[in-house]
């Protein structure tokens, strides 16, 4: 499936209709709906269990809601999942990347699992783009924190997604790998991509967005454009939010 | 289809690649397969007339014990870092990621017993070579099988809090078809008994194997699925 | 509510009426003496416990199928008590085994299956302990719950080979069952399945009840 950037930017690229999901007793989405237009930034907080992770499972097609329904231009995410994951790129704390391997080869493996053409120019390109071009051959397992971070989000990128999500992607940065993965996210951005962030950093998060929600007891608590809430104040309507 | 296949050898391709830099798997499955043949030879007297009923039996169990290190440790490359969750996101097959890790596993198997049947052989002075196709085929399929539920009970044991415990503990008792099958046709080999015996012994095996195959194929995705 | 009181009141009267029938009304084996009442309680333990992991299996199947985690606590219920009566077995056997073939243990196909079974189930049980998250129990011991079931069957026709070449010395005593006898053990399988259901509600109060403290803990 093609998701063809000329389509009318106004339709609902990403809808979730009344998405719940329970693990046993537990319900970690009670009923969550919003629709993002085709570039779109949304950052998404809130406290620890709240959701934010059950909702990054379920848009990446990891886990399927226990009701309600998740569509990307208007098809269900349910039908046929794998078409919809080639579009995902997916950040997370964790590295998925192999120690033994070099981060070369470990792009390469990657760019392979997801059938992407001119393997060797893009991942050239996306080493270039995060700092690692001069270590390229090295092992991963030898890399430091920052430089680890960095190769994760070349990772996440080499098959140009058209939807980025993100998951708690500062946690553990350094300065340089978090001024990297700022510019790589504002040029994205600004590349008509779809980013869908979970952060607890809420300045960072309120920065880049361009759409901000709350959530809070698996439930959306705030849902708003960026433009609609003041910047200084922010912070008081979060922790008024969360206090209802 | 050909997609399927494609992805089975791109994990395959990694996992070689893995193993020729780090070596960890082989090296550690090789020495502890070789020592568990050393030690076993303690149990009889040097020379024993009998021992010649208890060897295939002693072979299996190095296999069997070596290949179960050599399939925790070999999984834990998939857990380290996340890269399997990151194979599950992608937009392949599931069962197509879980046979290529069952490829990889059968060959470093297959590696392990090609260098330690000869030394075996060596210590023991005994052929187990007498009918050569049938051997070899009772261990490449005896390790298919075991690659199979190996691979699946080691994805299912490193996820739980005693990690490498779970494997043997869940691993063994369902593998005793294939066990039980493999050291009675290499008895058949080495005493030079009724070959016919043997065939049903590799009948089994082979049932074993497409039908784990199988059963392990169509349960995939709903297992791994969060 | 009421269904569930019923059960355990004719699980109750049944186990006597079992009891009756096993040591009373069936006559005392003409050979092996009155040791052969441990028949009725070893034959119907056999099948609660292959019952209960029939169960198992099945319910694994649902689960996987479903996502219904109702599933997973009956399976895993069952594979409880299948392990409760496939140690019955594997007690009274030897028990028997004893007065009767003089050897507490025979590596007798049948004999031998049940203890890989409960070899299997123990594995079964102990991953879960070992699991934290919910969702992977319920899934990955479904896959043991499935491929276990599968086995039994391969396991069994492995070990009756393995016991034709190596010819098996102790011959099973006794033909034909007398017809007391038979009616006692259809007695006793009854009395053993209402046992079975009973255990399983209980069983499955308590799981639930475990769940419902987990939410409460965790608002």
């Amino acid at each position: 499936m093609e998701f063809s950037h000329s389509k009318e930017t106004n339709s609902d690229f990403i809808k979730l209709d009344g998405v719940k999901k329970s693990y046993g007793h537990i319900d970690a989405l009670k009923g969550v709906s919003f629709v993002l237009k085709k570039g779109d930034f949304l950052s998404v907080f809130g406290p620890n269990g709240a959701g934010k992770s059950t909702l990054l499972k379920i848009l990446s097609a990891q886990t399927r809601p226990t009701k309600g329904k998740v569509y990307f231009n208007g098809i269900d995410l349910g039908k046929q999942p794998d078409e919809f994951r080639k579009t995902f790129g997916v950040i997370s704390h964790l590295p998925f990347l192999y120690e033994n391997l070099s981060a070369y080869d470990n792009l390469k493996f990657y760019a392979k699992i997801y059938g992407v053409q001119d393997i060797e120019v893009k991942v050239e390109t996306i080493l270039n783009k995060v700092e690692l071009t001069g270590r390229k051959n090295d092992y991963v397992r030898g890399y430091s924190r920052g430089m680890l971070q960095r190769l994760s989000i070349a990772r996440a990128l080499i098959h140009d997604p058209d939807i980025i999500l993100l998951d708690e992607p500062y946690t553990g940065l350094d300065q340089h790998a978090s001024f990297i993965l700022t510019n790589i996210l504002k040029e994205q951005f600004k590349n008509n991509k779809t980013i869908i962030m979970v952060t607890h950093n809420l300045s960072r998060g309120f920065d880049l967005a361009s759409k901000v929600a709350i959530m809070k007891k698996g439930e959306l608590a705030l849902f708003e454009e960026k433009e609609r809430l003041p910047e200084a104040e922010f912070e008081d309507i979060y922790i008024s939010t969360l206090e209802n | 289809m050909k997609k399927y296949f494609k992805t089975i050898y791109y994990i395959f391709e990694k996992d070689i690649m893995l193993e020729m830099k780090s070596k960890e798997v082989i090296n550690s499955m090789l020495i502890f397969s070789l020592l568990t043949v050393i030690v076993f030879s303690f149990i009889f007297e040097p020379g024993a007339e009998y021992k010649i009923d208890l060897v295939g039996g002693i072979l299996w169990m190095a296999i069997v014990f070596a290949g179960i290190l050599g399939l925790n440790k070999s999984m834990m490359s998939e857990i380290n870092g996340g890269n399997l969750n990151a194979l599950l996101l992608a937009p392949v097959d599931k069962s197509a990621i879980f046979f290529g890790k069952v490829l990889s596993n059968f060959t470093f198997l297959i590696f392990m017993e090609f260098v330690t049947i000869p030394i075996f052989t060596v210590f023991y002075n005994v052929n187990i070579f007498k009918y050569t196709l049938l051997s070899i085929s009772v261990f490449i399929l005896g390790t298919y099988g075991f690659s199979v539920l190996g691979t699946l009970f080691s994805i299912i044991s490193v996820k739980s809090r005693t990690r490498e415990v779970m494997l043997p503990i869940l691993l063994l008792p369902l593998m005793i078809p294939v066990i039980l099958a493999a050291i009675q046709s290499i008895n058949i080999f080495i005493k030079g008994d009724e070959i016919s015996d043997a065939f049903r012994w590799i009948k089994l095996i082979v049932s074993f194997d497409l039908v784990f195959t199988f059963v392990v194929y169509a349960i995939f995705d709903y297992i791994v699925e969060e | 509510m009421k269904i569930e009181k019923l059960i355990d009141y004719i699980a109750f009267v049944l186990i006597i009426i079992a009891l009756y029938f096993a040591f009373i009304f069936a006559p005392v084996e003409k050979v092996m003496g009155v040791v052969q009442k441990i028949f009725y309680f070893h034959v119907a333990s056999a099948w609660i416990a292959f019952f209960a992991f029939f169960v198992t299996f099945i319910c694994s199947i649902f689960l996987l199928a479903t996502n219904k985690y109702i599933f997973d606590d009956i399976a895993s219920s069952s594979a409880e008590i299948g392990i409760v009566f496939c140690s019955i077995v594997l007690i009274t056997g030897p028990i028997w085994a004893k007065p009767i073939w003089g050897t507490w243990w025979t590596w007798d196909p049948r004999l031998t299956t049940t203890l890989i079974l409960w070899f299997i189930y123990v594995g079964y049980l102990m991953l879960r302990k070992f699991l934290d998250e919910d969702d992977k129990k319920a899934k990955f011991s479904a896959a043991v719950g499935i491929i276990g079931f599968i086995d039994v069957p391969i396991v069994f026709l492995s070990i009756r080979w393995w016991r034709t070449i190596h010819p098996n010395v102790l011959q099973k005593g006794g033909g034909g069952l007398h017809p007391d006898m038979l009616t006692s053990l259809i007695v006793s399988v009854i009395a053993f399945t209402f046992l079975y259901l009973m255990l399983m509600n209980k069983n499955l109060k308590i799981k639930n009840l475990e769940r419902n403290i987990f939410t409460v803990e965790n608002k």
